[in-house]
């Protein structure tokens, strides 16, 4: 079979090195969901901030599974997702991918906090939706960008070898 | 009902005074308009509508019931919006221990 991958136009993103920026938004987790900013995050460890499709895409199902299997919070980070899904949508997604040990889900409708880290984009065919495009940061506890992976064909996956080698360096 | 071991705040709350509650719930609304009558900070924790999920509330009040709070100030936890109404007007009104 011989097709092309959709390429994403270039995207303006926070790069390593630079300070990730701070949001709040409602984290949920299996149980409830409250306001949390990402500094209130970094005072217990550094975060692995993972910027996915709306939940039910593929795309995030796979990420989840990879991450999960990977066991990725034996690096000591907080591991936590954003994308566009209400509360109630995440908390569906934390159960059936099996996350509930993650740190959770941060719901962001409005797509804000993708476009503050540069990594949002107009889904073709859904008028009015924008969405986060695949994108993975390790921020430590300076709040500094430690690893910037973010997806440039549309699907893409983290470089997860990459991601855990900067986990590893944390 | 109230209990004297109420949890710490949660790590992520600005405020003293812990709700949980359910979106659109009338109980629930009829708390907040009273902490916002009594100009109180307050961090919202929202749950889950099945009542059979609602653990996080059921270890702070022994009840699955919304809404309920936690007051980190006083250490009290309770249910029932009845008795949180009654609770801040004692507690935070004009004529209550720390108005």
């Amino acid at each position: 079979m011989n097709f092309e991958v959709t390429a994403l136009p270039e995207a303006d993103h926070v790069e390593e090195g630079e300070t990730a920026p701070n949001f709040v938004r409602p984290l949920v987790n299996d149980e409830y969901w409250e306001d949390v900013s990402l500094v209130d995050l970094l005072e217990d460890g550094p975060v692995l901030l993972v910027f996915h499709p709306m939940d039910g895409a593929f795309v995030t199902t796979y990420v989840w599974n990879e991450l999960r299997d990977r066991e990725v919070e034996n690096y000591g980070v907080q591991v936590v997702g954003v994308s566009i899904s209400s509360p109630y949508e995440h908390k569906t997604t934390i159960e059936e991918r099996g996350i509930e040990h993650f740190d959770g889900l941060f719901s962001d409708p409005g797509n804000g906090v993708a476009e503050r880290y540069g990594v949002d984009h107009s889904l073709d065919g859904m008028a009015g939706i924008e969405a986060a495009r695949p994108a993975v940061f390790v921020i430590d506890e300076d709040q500094t960008v430690t690893e910037a992976w973010v997806a440039s064909t549309w699907p893409d996956f983290p470089d997860y070898d990459a991601v855990e080698a900067a986990l590893g360096r944390l | 009902m109230m209990t004297a071991n109420a949890p710490p705040r949660p790590p992520h709350s600005d405020a003293e005074i812990t709700l949980y509650r359910l979106q659109a719930c009338p109980y629930c609304e009829r708390v907040v308009r009273k902490l916002q009558e009594l100009d109180l900070a307050y961090h919202s924790r929202f749950v889950e509508p099945m009542h059979s999920e609602r653990n996080a509330v059921k270890r702070i009040t022994n009840s699955r019931s919304v809404p309920a709070i936690v007051d980190d100030r006083t250490g009290a936890a309770m249910a029932e919006s009845a008795n949180i109404v009654e609770y801040l007007e004692r507690t935070y009104g004009e004529e209550g221990e720390h108005p």
